[in-house]
């Protein structure tokens, strides 16, 4: 096994404020990874200090073995890290079709349309909105958009900030069920981070526990919940 | 009745200049949300360049398309080595470094190619085509080069990749760099178009205001005024604007204000979109909370 992401003493700054201490974390090549923590404890700060997003740090990233900390963002996404933003980072403006088109802008390949029809596949309700502007799509057909977008660059890690944002139980369960297919077919990496402490714990495989920038904990799912602080913390009991 | 008629299509055919300029602000509006003051005075540097082609021996459309790769490059290199410096600045930062731009580029035309006011040719035969005395060849000939350079832009963003990375970065600069779009780069190459529309813009307004560094004082106004009109977020509200406004001048130059106030029309345009519609006939209200 090997890791596809590793975070050794990664501090971030917004400005002279310090939101990361030393966080290290690793996802193993094909695995599934929760970053779970209050808000404000740095779980956005993190996925953006791996993008290089607004956010400056210290420390070492790699990405696949090789450092990408640094690098522009637009150069990360080309070494294969697929990003479901805060807010999803819908193209509004834009169809669906386009926002997809934009997902796979970096690819060359002759696979991009046989791709574009298993996103059909993931999320029936694309197709039917395809020529539609994004913006009046409602908020779990741009989070299944933004979704679809990240997928369509074929990412080695694809990074998710709170898919479960905004919306309705029951889609949440669908689209987790849908990520946890994604991630056991295309053995793609994933790490998602997630306020519902409940549903992420059932979803991944290795999870890490975030607070006011720093790790305190990490483990397998059952580790972790059966911990005593953290279930008085995070899972409310 | 025939005078009226003469007036309108003569009025589309200053609107095909104008359009040109407002689709240009428009483009650097939609990418950067800021106002490219120095537009006109680009476009009259491109003039300049394509006379000088010109007057080397070129022939006409040989001297339009180097007039056009010079620009092109100009505006690329403008936004590499001057506007991302400015970039996250505060708008008055912007506004100012397009003020000085205008001048500076204004200056440099001055004294490079003196300010005497010069003849610049027409590609369009100088004899009535088809007998109709409404246009001359060389309004019928402004109207269809902008309306095929028009027809160009609308394509490339309409239907190549490029196209549409440049239109995605525009409107939210920091997914496109999630998906790989070179942000920096795409606004770079809407400053490369803008002054192609521009030079297009000089190169057809040339022949009818003469080549001089003040040529597109007022073309750019004008231009202000359909950028305006059309909704400047709209790039398709600016050239509908733009021949909107140029049927309004002439219309209202010949038969209400006369023709010594006709660029108060253009004043009056942006003052009453300003006041009564400020998104413009075909734009969009955006709600800012400051």
């Amino acid at each position: 096994m090997t890791a596809v992401l590793e975070l050794r003493g990664v501090d971030a700054w917004y400005g002279n404020t310090a939101v990361l201490r030393g966080v290290t974390l690793d996802v193993q090549d094909g695995g599934m990874v929760a970053l779970l923590g209050a808000n404000g404890a740095g779980k956005t700060t993190t996925l953006r200090a791996i993008c290089n997003m607004g956010v400056r740090t210290r420390g070492e990233i790699r990405l696949a073995g090789q450092r990408i900390e640094g690098q522009p963002t637009e150069r990360i996404a080309r070494l294969g890290v697929g990003h479901v933003p805060e807010g999803r980072g819908t193209f509004l403006g834009l169809t669906v079709d386009e926002n997809l088109r934009l997902g796979g802008y970096l690819r060359r390949d002759r696979k991009v349309a046989s791709d574009t029809s298993k996103m059909f596949g993931y999320f029936p309700v694309l197709r039917d909105r395809l020529f539609q502007q994004a913006g009046t799509l409602s908020g779990g057909e741009q989070q299944m958009l933004a979704i679809a977008r990240a997928l369509m660059s074929r990412p080695k890690l694809l990074l998710l900030d709170e898919p479960s944002f905004g919306l309705a139980p029951i889609l949440v369960q669908e689209i987790f069920r849908i990520l946890r297919v994604i991630n056991q077919e295309e053995r793609m990496a994933m790490l998602v981070v997630e306020q519902n402490a409940r549903l992420a714990l059932d979803l991944v495989g290795q999870v890490f526990l975030l607070e006011t920038g720093r790790v305190v904990a990490s483990g397998p799912p059952q580790q972790i919940a059966a911990d005593e602080s953290v279930r008085r913390a995070y899972l409310g009991q | 009745m025939q005078a009226l008629l003469h007036q309108l299509l003569s009025g589309l055919a200053n609107g095909a200049i104008y359009a040109s300029v407002a689709l240009a602000l428009v483009m650097i509006f939609k990418a950067t949300h800021e106002v490219n003051f120095a537009q006109g005075e680009l476009a009259m540097f491109s003039t300049y360049i394509a006379y000088t082609l010109i007057e080397a021996g070129l022939p006409y459309w040989v001297a339009f398309l180097i007039t056009l790769i010079f620009s092109f490059v100009t505006g690329i290199g403008i936004e590499r080595l001057l506007m991302r410096r400015i970039q996250g600045k505060s708008q008055l930062t912007a506004v100012i470094v397009f003020i000085g731009l205008l001048v500076a580029v204004n200056g440099l035309a001055s004294s490079l190619f003196t300010s005497s006011i010069k003849p610049f040719p027409s590609p369009f035969p100088s004899q009535a085509w088809y007998g109709t005395t409404y246009l001359s060849p060389h309004e019928v000939g402004m109207i269809v080069v902008t309306l095929v350079v028009l027809g160009i832009v609308f394509a490339f963003f309409r239907f190549t990749r490029l196209g549409l990375a440049m239109r995605a970065a525009a409107e939210n600069p920091a997914s496109s760099r999630l998906v790989g779009i070179r942000v920096g780069w795409m606004l770079a190459l809407g400053w490369g178009l803008a002054s192609v529309l521009g030079a297009v813009a000089g190169m057809m307004a040339a022949p009818i205001v003469f080549l001089e560094p003040n040529m597109m004082g007022g073309v750019i106004l004008y231009g202000f005024a359909a950028a305006l009109l059309g909704g400047i977020d709209n790039p398709w509200g600016a050239p509908i604007g733009g021949f909107m406004v140029g049927v309004l001048e002439n219309l209202a130059g010949a038969y209400v204000v006369g023709s010594h106030l006709k660029l108060a029309v253009a004043l009056f345009v942006i003052v009453a979109v300003l006041v009564f519609k400020p998104s413009g006939l075909f734009g969009r209200t955006v709600v800012v909370r400051v």
